[in-house]
């Protein structure tokens, strides 16, 4: 079995279109939620999102391009290049072929639709623009991708809602483990912020009005957002091979899938999960530092996910910093377990913990350390990145520091 | 009975989960079997029938504040006589 390294990182958020100054605001604890700007609808309720502001695509793509490109597609093609310049790899030959291209999102060209429906049901046009379909489809993301960077291995779409992001990348860190691959362009995107999409999740009366209080007393829910994060993966040998800077070894992953709710999440699916990656990674629960939590800010979520800490974690969970990255830029969906994949990657180079902000104080059912409020130094050396998506379909990853 | 609280009234018996020929004013929500998701669809066929909107958030302990079928039907009442008030 292969070592898997990371070797390069990008991202494009709510707090900035690389991965800098993502994690220099996110270290800061700023708050990435704000005035809703791309919906302009007054029939919208909700009036902040998790918008990534001032993305010009025109910066990155010339007009010929965009007229295949959803923003979902966008941004995720900017990340790559990101990661991929990172990692100062090029794709000759070969390797083009044994590199995978697998990314997560879970509703894909959302823009592109809203537009097509508007022009149809609202203006009435007779037609629609002729490259709509390729612009919307959920491989969008992952076709381009492997289009924009050359990258002629395995390629496909992962969609499992909130955790598609992290099944991408779990998937991707098997097949470099078992040699079908020797290298991965892999993370998750999602640009879901349409008048259509945001009144479904109002429809589900989820969402805080104002802030995302993760594990927090009176907490109001989650607030949708919008990103991409993409990872360059390599096999360790070649990544030393080519004298690459190698950020972390990815050493673990863990699946299952509740079986039980299509909306509540369940303490069984979760703890098997976390058993299942700790186990992967041959993992005591004493190993592990921290935690990036799913943390969605929903009172459900956070009260189980404490519960699953806890089973999972036994005496060892008290010890653990936990922090929730979505309170700052809230949930990205499908690009979510990428965007704290790449949160958890910081911390292990930087040994700095970005906290979970908008916290008011303990709440009696979530009674852990969730590192409230500000951001704490402190030597991290193995951490895990949970993702629980709706649907009960459960991904954790474990990532340590890197040894040769 | 008002009409307003008839309609409400058949609006809750499709979505509970018990044995109950008939509700009552004093029937408490949670007697009623609903789970979190006939919530949500009970209070968006309430908005529906009657272009309201009311204020829920699913993460409250109990939606809306609502204990019993009562409590729904007055805070349904409240909220059409506030709309045929000129805003």
């Amino acid at each position: 079995m292969n070592r898997v390294v990371v070797t390069g990182l990008g991202a494009v958020t709510p707090l900035g279109h690389d991965v800098g100054s993502y994690w220099s605001e996110l270290k800061n604890g700023t708050d990435g939620i704000r005035p809703v700007e791309v919906i302009t609808d007054p029939r919208l309720n909700q009036k902040v999102l998790g918008e990534i502001k001032g993305f010009d695509p025109l910066k990155h793509f010339d007009a010929r391009e965009l007229n295949l490109l959803d923003r979902v597609s966008q941004i995720a093609v900017v990340a790559a290049r990101e990661a991929i310049a990172q990692a100062g790899i090029r794709f000759d030959g070969e390797l083009s072929e044994r590199t995978a291209t697998i990314i997560g999102t879970g509703a894909g060209g959302q823009n592109t639709n809203d537009d097509s429906y508007r022009r149809l049901y609202e203006e009435k046009a007779a037609r629609v623009f002729p490259l709509t379909i390729p612009k919307l489809m959920v491989n969008a993301p992952a076709s381009q991708v492997s289009m924009n960077c050359g990258l002629r291995g395995p390629a496909f779409a992962v969609a499992s809602a909130c955790a598609s992001a992290t099944h991408a990348i779990g998937l991707s860190y098997q097949m470099l483990r078992s040699g079908v691959a020797q290298c991965a362009v892999t993370g998750g995107s999602e640009a879901c912020l349409t008048f259509g999409s945001i009144k479904g999740w109002e429809a589900m009366r989820i969402m805080a009005p104002d802030k995302v209080r993760p594990f927090s007393r009176d907490r109001k829910g989650m607030i949708i957002g919008e990103g991409a994060a993409i990872l360059v993966l390599e096999t360790e040998p070649d990544a030393r091979k080519r004298r690459a800077d190698i950020l972390a070894e990815i050493i673990g992953f863990g699946m299952s899938a509740d079986a039980k709710d299509i909306t509540a999440p369940d303490l069984n699916g979760m703890v098997r999960a976390l058993d299942n990656t700790l186990k992967d990674a041959r993992l005591n629960p004493q190993d592990v530092q921290y935690v990036n939590a799913h943390g969605t800010g929903t009172t459900v979520n956070d009260r189980t996910e404490t519960q699953a800490l806890k089973v999972a974690f036994g005496d060892h969970a008290g010890k653990l910093a936990i922090s929730a990255t979505k309170s700052m830029i809230g949930h990205a969906l499908g690009a979510a377990g990428a965007l704290e994949l790449v949160a958890t990657l910081m911390t292990l180079r930087d040994n700095v913990i970005a906290p979970t902000i908008n916290y008011l104080g303990p709440d009696p059912e979530c009674d852990l350390d969730y590192v409230p409020n500000t951001a704490r130094e402190m030597k991290v050396d193995v951490a895990l990145s949970n993702s629980f998506a709706f649907g009960g379909l459960n991904a954790v990853l474990a990532v340590k520091r890197y040894r040769p | 009975m008002s009409d307003v609280a008839t309609d409400v009234m058949a609006i809750i018996q499709k979505k509970i989960r018990v044995e109950r020929s008939q509700l009552a004013l004093d029937d408490k929500l949670r007697d009623l079997g609903l789970e979190s998701l006939d919530a949500l669809e009970l209070v968006f066929d309430i908005e529906e029938k009657f272009d309201i909107e009311i204020p829920v958030n699913a993460n409250d302990s109990n939606i809306g504040g609502f204990e019993t079928v009562g409590d729904v039907v007055r805070a349904v009442e409240k909220l059409i006589a506030q709309k045929a008030q000129p805003a």
